[in-house]
């Protein structure tokens, strides 16, 4: 049994975050991992980036008092490459992020982002842009990100959105924690672990 | 019924770990083998407590501790206060839970990667999960082998199974032999670059071909490591013979009495002739050369005699990123990456601390000293490795070199220990990730490479091909 509920549709203004292969080391620096607990984190998304941010171009979007209160990441390919940390998708939830929508997503991320209850959507790397665009320009628009269909509603135009089939149902039944699901029937567990020789025990050789 | 086509390994190490299908159509996968460290397990540890569940097989979890661990103090309690109260957290979970631990001081101790081969916990044919995403370097057994988060490191604690979507697979055939000063480090770097840093998204990737069946373990190794810098969250080569040469004698590998069925099992598991692959790719070795990256992401690389791109020669797609790589790193563009001086040099980590990476960097520096505005760094990546090394001497000629000769962790790869770069520093590093702030400094700049071309670079104190110090006959493989 699963307690966690279902996510069908996320609602609310988006926060650009522009750029290909934005690595888990660039979302939350390493040296904020030496701790036991994910509270906090929120506080150190994007650190580096963020006091590094290039004069002459603003500020950096976590920054931005336009988009403070967004709830919907919008990047563009191979998100969340690099390290496995769930710290990163950790940071970016306890920061207010409730969905993200990209050209792409690295696996890890994804499966962790999908673990927390953090939908990751796909769209073309076209709309990836420009939705970006869109939000840049105007930071007040409310997106929806609808996981039936799966789409994303921005700017009175429905942009076609992916998702992989399997991570859809788990959002839209409640089921994305997934431990209950594994614990529910352990004896197959326990079966395939008796097949597996590495696992019950290699058998002696005939001499 | 006889399937009409042949299965890759990874398939029949999918379809042999196969629980059921969840209702939500993802597969629960058995996973044979959980490796836990002390960054990514206390949360899930936590977890466990609150939902009163129990680790389900106990007797196939090990941990060790490697990320935050100082190579040189290395006296408890730990002078870094949130280290301290990581290890004895995993201390308190280990011993709560019945896990064994390798702490540090513990002849077993090192870095999560190094140690599971080497104590033959890794081996052909099984599913393992780690939190980390090096985890891909045990498929070099022909096991599927993959990186996991905290909640997903709670769900193996917890049932020892994952839920997943089955991967595609791209078998990479590279053929040739290597040439002299060209290595393992350099093959995958060049798949990298060719492939791109997302071009594996969605597959394993299978490495095949003359030159990987020629390869030691350790090379091996090497390569399917770095298979998640090129996007792919699982990099294998079929077991043969010179992985169940590996393995024979290690502490946990199968028992003499009982090792021929246990072989038999393992070659059951490598890819039929006729499986049919996703996708297939060429590389030919023998066209390699020594390789360095230039930019943010280990897909920025050049040969260590060419140019460092201009971004407009770039298609497009790779413009921006190499602009603002070239930008940070402070390079020109079109200027020859060899001569770049360096600051650093950090020969360690997971991808490249085993015995065989340190005898290739001790070859290179022996007799030599590294230039005087270098700092040298080497770092076993395990205890077993250092003890080994000390027995045939290396550390002599690293420490009579000028390199310093550290304890066994993670250390400068990844900026979560005492070692750092510092500021603007640039490190000639033989980790594996360039990524802006990796090692511990916001603004500190990575070139990646093999170790035996960080020991060339910190002798000449500037990125140099290695090639030019071998100046004998590097031997046929």
């Amino acid at each position: 049994m699963s307690t966690t509920r279902a996510i069908r549709r996320i609602e609310g203004r988006g926060i650009p975050l522009r750029g290909d292969d934005v690595d888990t080391d660039r979302i939350v620096p390493a040296r904020f991992l030496r701790s036991v607990r994910f509270e906090g984190l929120e506080a150190h998304v994007f650190e580096d980036d963020r006091a590094s941010w290039p004069a002459g171009r603003g500020v950096h979007p976590f920054d931005d008092p336009a988009h403070r209160g967004a709830s919907i990441l919008l990047v563009n390919r191979n998100f969340g490459c690099g390290s496995s940390r769930e710290h990163a998708p950790q940071a970016l939830a306890r920061w207010g992020i409730r969905a993200a929508v990209g050209a792409s997503f690295s696996e890890i991320f994804f499966g962790n982002a999908v673990a927390i209850g953090l939908p990751c959507v796909t769209v073309s790397e076209e709309d990836a842009r420009s939705l970006q665009d869109l939000v840049a320009a105007s930071p007040g628009e409310v997106i929806v990100v609808d996981l039936d269909g799966p789409s994303v509603m921005a700017g009175g135009r429905l942009v076609p959105a992916r998702m992989p089939a399997a991570a859809r149902d788990a959002f839209l039944s409640g089921r994305w924690d997934a431990t209950g699901l594994l614990l529910d029937d352990f004896e197959q567990v326990e079966a395939v672990a008796g097949r597996l020789p590495y696992v019950s025990g290699w058998r002696a050789d005939r001499p | 019924m006889v399937p009409a086509m042949g299965r890759t390994l990874f398939q029949k190490v999918w379809d042999a770990h196969t629980v059921r299908i969840l209702p939500t159509g993802q597969t629960q996968l058995f996973i044979g083998l959980h490796l836990v460290h002390e960054v990514t397990s206390p949360q899930a540890f936590d977890e466990l407590r609150a939902r009163g569940w129990r680790v389900r097989f106990p007797h196939r979890t090990f941990a060790t501790v490697d990320h935050i661990v100082p190579t040189r103090e290395t006296a408890r309690p730990f002078a870094d206060e949130l280290a301290e109260t990581m290890m004895a957290a995993l201390e308190r979970n280990a011993r709560d839970f019945g896990i064994p631990l390798w702490h540090l001081g513990h002849a077993n101790q090192g870095i999560v990667h190094v140690i599971g081969p080497e104590l033959g916990l890794t081996q052909p044919g099984m599913t393992i999960a780690c939190g980390d995403s090096h985890t891909s370097t045990h498929g070099a057994f022909g096991a599927v082998a993959f990186g996991i988060g905290t909640s997903q490191v709670r769900d193996v604690l917890a049932s020892q199974c994952l839920a997943l979507e089955p991967l595609k697979v791209r078998r990479i055939r590279v053929d040739g032999p290597l040439p002299p000063g060209v290595y393992a480090k350099d093959v995958i770097l060049a798949i990298i670059r060719r492939l791109g840093v997302k071009g594996g998204v969605g597959y394993a990737y299978e490495y095949a071909g003359s030159t990987v069946e020629a390869m030691t373990m350790d090379e091996r190794m090497t390569m399917c490591n770095m298979s998640i810098e090129g996007g792919a969250r699982v990099g294998y080569v079929n077991p043969d013979e010179t992985t169940f040469a590996y393995l024979k004698g290690r502490p946990f590998a199968p028992p003499a009495g009982a090792w021929d069925g246990a072989v038999s099992w393992w070659r059951g598991m490598a890819s039929d002739p006729d499986a049919a692959y996703d996708d297939e790719v060429a590389i030919d070795a023998t066209a390699l050369e020594p390789v360095v990256t230039w930019g943010l992401n280990p897909g920025q690389s050049v040969g260590v005699g060419e140019r460092i791109p201009a971004p407009e020669d770039l298609p497009e797609a790779e413009r921006a990123a190499a602009a603002e790589a070239i930008a940070f790193m402070g390079f020109e563009a079109r200027a020859p990456i060899a001569g770049t001086p360096i600051d650093v040099a950090f020969i360690g980590s997971c991808t490249n601390a085993r015995l065989s990476d340190l005898r290739e960097a001790a070859r290179i520096v022996r007799g030599r000293r590294i230039a005087p505005r270098v700092k040298g760094l080497v770092v076993p990546g395990s205890q077993r490795v250092r003890a080994a090394a000390e027995a045939e001497g290396l550390h002599e000629i690293f420490m009579a070199a000028g390199f310093e000769w550290r304890g066994a962790g993670c250390s400068m790869c990844l900026g979560m220990n005492p070692d750092r770069l510092e500021g603007r520093q640039i490190c000639a590093s033989s980790s594996n990730r360039n990524f802006k702030g990796r090692q511990g400094s916001p603004t500190g700049r990575t070139l990646l490479m093999s170790p035996a071309m960080v020991a060339a670079a910190a002798v000449a104190g500037e990125v140099v091909d290695v090639r030019r110090f071998v100046s004998h006959p590097v031997e046929v493989r």
